[in-house]
């Protein structure tokens, strides 16, 4: 399902004296459907980035990553929409939404843009944000108010409203109680059973423990020094 | 799938000061193209020469017409292009009093381009005023109020309604949040992207505000001196950034 | 003996107006640009009119001057002597008789014939202009026929009063392509438009002449759920008896009394002089 084939980035700063860092090299792994594979390594080995590429929001500077058919890293921006409209979801570690519009249309939202109609959309979102234990109170506000861990939360919530085949997941059991984190789990292996190709980042290693099939430890990628 | 608007190596000069040069892009149906720079950096020409308000001094615009399939703006007669401009395109402007009649109620400037299309039942034009109204959030016990009685925000927003009640297919957007208060421009940014999604338009908004690109546009141009200096995906080209002037745009962004 | 040049403009400008004239009868409903001259009476007294009856009359016409339909206010009054005094044409206030007509703001009563010519003074002759106040705009909406405009007039009228409330100077399509402004005339009188006579207007102080030719169509605007109604006061001419005609109400006393009689002088002492009479006649007050 997701196939990432001698991955290269560099970030170039233009306004630094042009100083080229390269991050990555040589990435290479393929997830399977109804595969979970947890992305390893320190702080700064290039987990997100790795994760971000994937998802089309950082360049790769060579290699191919191919997600379904498309491949990200010489897809048009149209391609790349289309791909994270209906294929690959993502879960990141900050919500970003339009001020004022109510949780139950941010969460509904990725099913609307794949044409389910309103009342089918909002009734999963419903389902989910009852499930992840928002209160029904805060349905009808803007999340851009809420706490920290209702953030993430909806965040989960919408990033689950629709069955992507393919979902990068980043850090998603991060900063919530026992029984979220148990809900969100259970969300994970539901996407399994279903088929859906996962990569994720847990810092939770007993999460990690209990989800993943593999891990890739990304440190691997890291370019030598020249130094 | 054919391009509604197709964009070849535009370029338009005053005398020898360069307003946009070589300027190429495609946009499909149901896409929303930013354009961001800073002042003077040639948006605003780049969208006048597009809309037909300025005639680019080479290069070509295809639109995709409803009828005989892409055709070149700029050789099409003034006629036509008034009609398509009246019809298949709508133009926001930032200021809406350059976009309205102020002396005319809000039921009649809504209805201005219905009737400029043919449309001469009352009744049914007042019905699609207030349906409009409606939808941009203005009650329709202000449907006989002038704009001059509105806030700045209803006015942009009966802007926007006027423009896209004859079902556009693309909207050209100048700064269209721009003179707007914080609190109005997010209720204007969600209006707008949920009539684009629904209506399936496709829009080029020009702006120099990064966020409201990062939540309008799927597409970012950008512009400095009258080239484009990057394009691509938005959230790749403002979080990834590979042009120099483009990396010192995000990064001059003040962090609430 | 006067010293004036016939009908008091030189040969030359009568020629320039007339070839304006010409152009204008070629193209219904265009108004046609002219090199207005300053006439001796102040612009918004006729100075259009004028200048085209001048352009119009020859020594054997025979000239009637009505301002809202009577030959004796000081308007029409005035004119009749100018022409009189510059021109030396016969003048009469029966309509019939007239071989050229000048009014301000109504059209007679009386059907006209192939062979007169009516010339309207009218104060601004472009109907778009108090919704588009740009020149360059309305020619060039006037070029591209985009006429959306005129209707957003009309439909700010319905919604303010519930019906189409322009009363007067009510817009007109002439031959399915210009819109026109019929010069102030009541809109009872623009069924009248369509007439055997040929139709002349001139706007001196904006320099715009502008023609209906014989038999041409012309179409007041409206909406199919508000159409075109040429109104009148409800009442009989109380002089005449007249229910047909266009009628000026005239307050009689500090009392609230008032009575309606035929705008047309000429038509009403016409039907007078045939026995008809109205509530107010002198024969019935004294019987």
């Amino acid at each position: 399902m997701i196939r990432i084939e001698n991955v290269s980035k560099s970030f170039t700063l233009h306004n630094q004296g042009g100083a080229v860092i390269p991050v990555m090299e040589g990435a290479s792994f393929t997830v399977a459907p109804g595969e979970c594979v947890a992305l390893t390594g320190d702080s700064g080995a290039g987990k997100s980035t790795l994760m971000r590429m994937i998802h089309g929001n950082y360049l790769a500077a060579s290699g191919r990553i191919i997600v379904g058919d498309t491949d990200v890293a010489r897809a048009e921006p149209r391609e790349i929409l289309t791909l994270r409209r209906d294929t690959l979801g993502y879960v990141s570690q900050f919500l970003r939404v339009v001020p004022r519009v109510p949780t139950r249309d941010v969460v509904a939202e990725p099913l609307l843009a794949v044409g389910t109609d309103r009342a089918t959309a909002h009734a999963r979102a419903e389902e989910l944000l009852t499930r992840l234990n928002i209160p029904q109170t805060l349905w009808s506000l803007s999340p851009t108010t809420f706490s920290g861990g209702e953030q993430q939360r909806v965040n989960i919530a919408r990033g689950f409203a629709h069955d992507f085949p393919a979902m990068l997941l980043d850090e998603p059991t991060a900063s919530l109680d026992a029984t979220n984190r148990e809900t969100v789990l259970r969300l994970i292996e539901e996407a399994k059973a279903r088929g859906t190709a996962i990569i994720g980042i847990f810092h939770d290693a007993d999460a990690r423990a209990r989800v993943a099939d593999r891990e890739i430890d990304v440190s691997a990628f890291t370019p030598a020094r020249a130094a | 799938m054919t391009p509604l608007l197709s964009v070849r190596d535009l370029s338009k000069t005053y005398g020898g000061r360069i307003g946009c040069a070589d300027v190429s892009f495609d946009l499909y149906p149901g896409e929303v193209l930013g354009i961001v720079g800073e002042s003077g950096s040639g948006k605003s020409t780049l969208l006048n020469c597009l809309a037909g308000h300025l005639a680019p001094d080479t290069g070509e615009i295809l639109f995709d017409t409803r009828t005989d399939g892409p055709r070149d703006t700029r050789k099409m007669s003034e006629p036509e292009r008034r009609m398509l401009s009246r019809t298949d395109w709508a133009f926001v402007h930032q200021n809406p009093r350059d976009g309205l009649r102020m002396g005319v109620s809000a039921g009649g400037n809504v209805g201005e381009r219905l009737m400029a299309v043919g449309a001469r039942h009352y009744g049914q034009i007042r019905a699609q005023a207030t349906d409009w109204l409606g939808r941009v959030e203005i009650t329709e016990d202000r449907l006989d109020d002038r704009p001059s009685a509105f806030s700045g925000g209803m006015q942009q927003r009966l802007q926007i309604a006027r423009n896209l009640v004859t079902g556009p297919r693309l909207v050209f957007m100048d700064e269209p949040t721009g003179g707007l208060d914080v609190s109005v421009q997010a209720r204007l940014l969600d209006l707008l992207r949920g009539l684009v999604r629904e209506m399936g338009l496709s829009a080029i908004i020009v702006t120099h505000d990064l966020a409201v690109v990062r939540l309008l546009a799927h597409r970012l141009m950008v512009m400095k001196s009258g080239h484009v200096v990057e394009q691509g995906l938005t959230d790749q080209v403002l979080d990834d950034p590979q042009h120099a002037y483009t990396q010192l745009l995000v990064s001059s962004i003040l962090q609430v | 003996m006067s010293d004036y040049n016939f009908a008091y403009l030189d040969e030359q400008t009568k020629r320039m107006i007339r070839r304006a004239l010409l152009k204008a009868v070629a193209v219904p409903g265009y108004q046609v640009p002219f090199a207005s001259r300053e006439m001796p009476m102040p612009y918004g007294w006729g100075t259009g009119g004028v200048q085209v009856t001048a352009a119009c009359l020859t020594p054997d016409d025979t000239l009637k001057v009505i301002d809202q339909g009577a030959d004796d206010t000081t308007n029409a009054v005035s004119i009749r002597k100018f022409f009189e005094k510059t021109a030396h044409v016969a003048t009469t206030e029966k309509t019939r008789a007239a071989s050229v007509i000048q009014t301000r703001h109504r059209i007679p009563e009386e059907p006209l014939t192939a062979d007169q010519i009516l010339v309207y003074q009218v104060p601004i002759p472009e109907p778009l202009r108090f919704l588009e106040p740009r020149e360059t705009e309305t020619r060039r909406m006037h070029a591209l026929e985009e006429y959306g405009l005129m209707h957003v007039k009309l439909y700010e009228d319905i919604a303010r009063h519930g019906h189409i409330a322009t009363a007067y100077a009510y817009p007109v399509k002439v031959e399915g392509r210009y819109v026109m402004d019929p010069s102030p005339i009541p809109k009872f009188d623009n069924p009248k438009l369509e007439s055997a006579a040929l139709q002349l207007f001139g706007a001196g102080r904006e320099q715009r002449i502008y023609a209906i030719p014989p038999h041409t169509r012309v179409v007041s605007l409206d909406f199919e759920d508000h159409p075109f109604e040429a109104s009148k006061a409800d009442h009989a001419c109380d002089l005449c008896s007249a229910r047909h005609t266009y009628l000026d109400e005239v307050i009689t006393d500090d009392a609230g009394g008032r009575m309606f009689v035929c705008s047309d002088t000429d038509y009403c002492a016409g039907r007078q002089a045939t026995g008809h009479h109205g509530r107010l006649s002198p024969q019935e007050a004294t019987a």
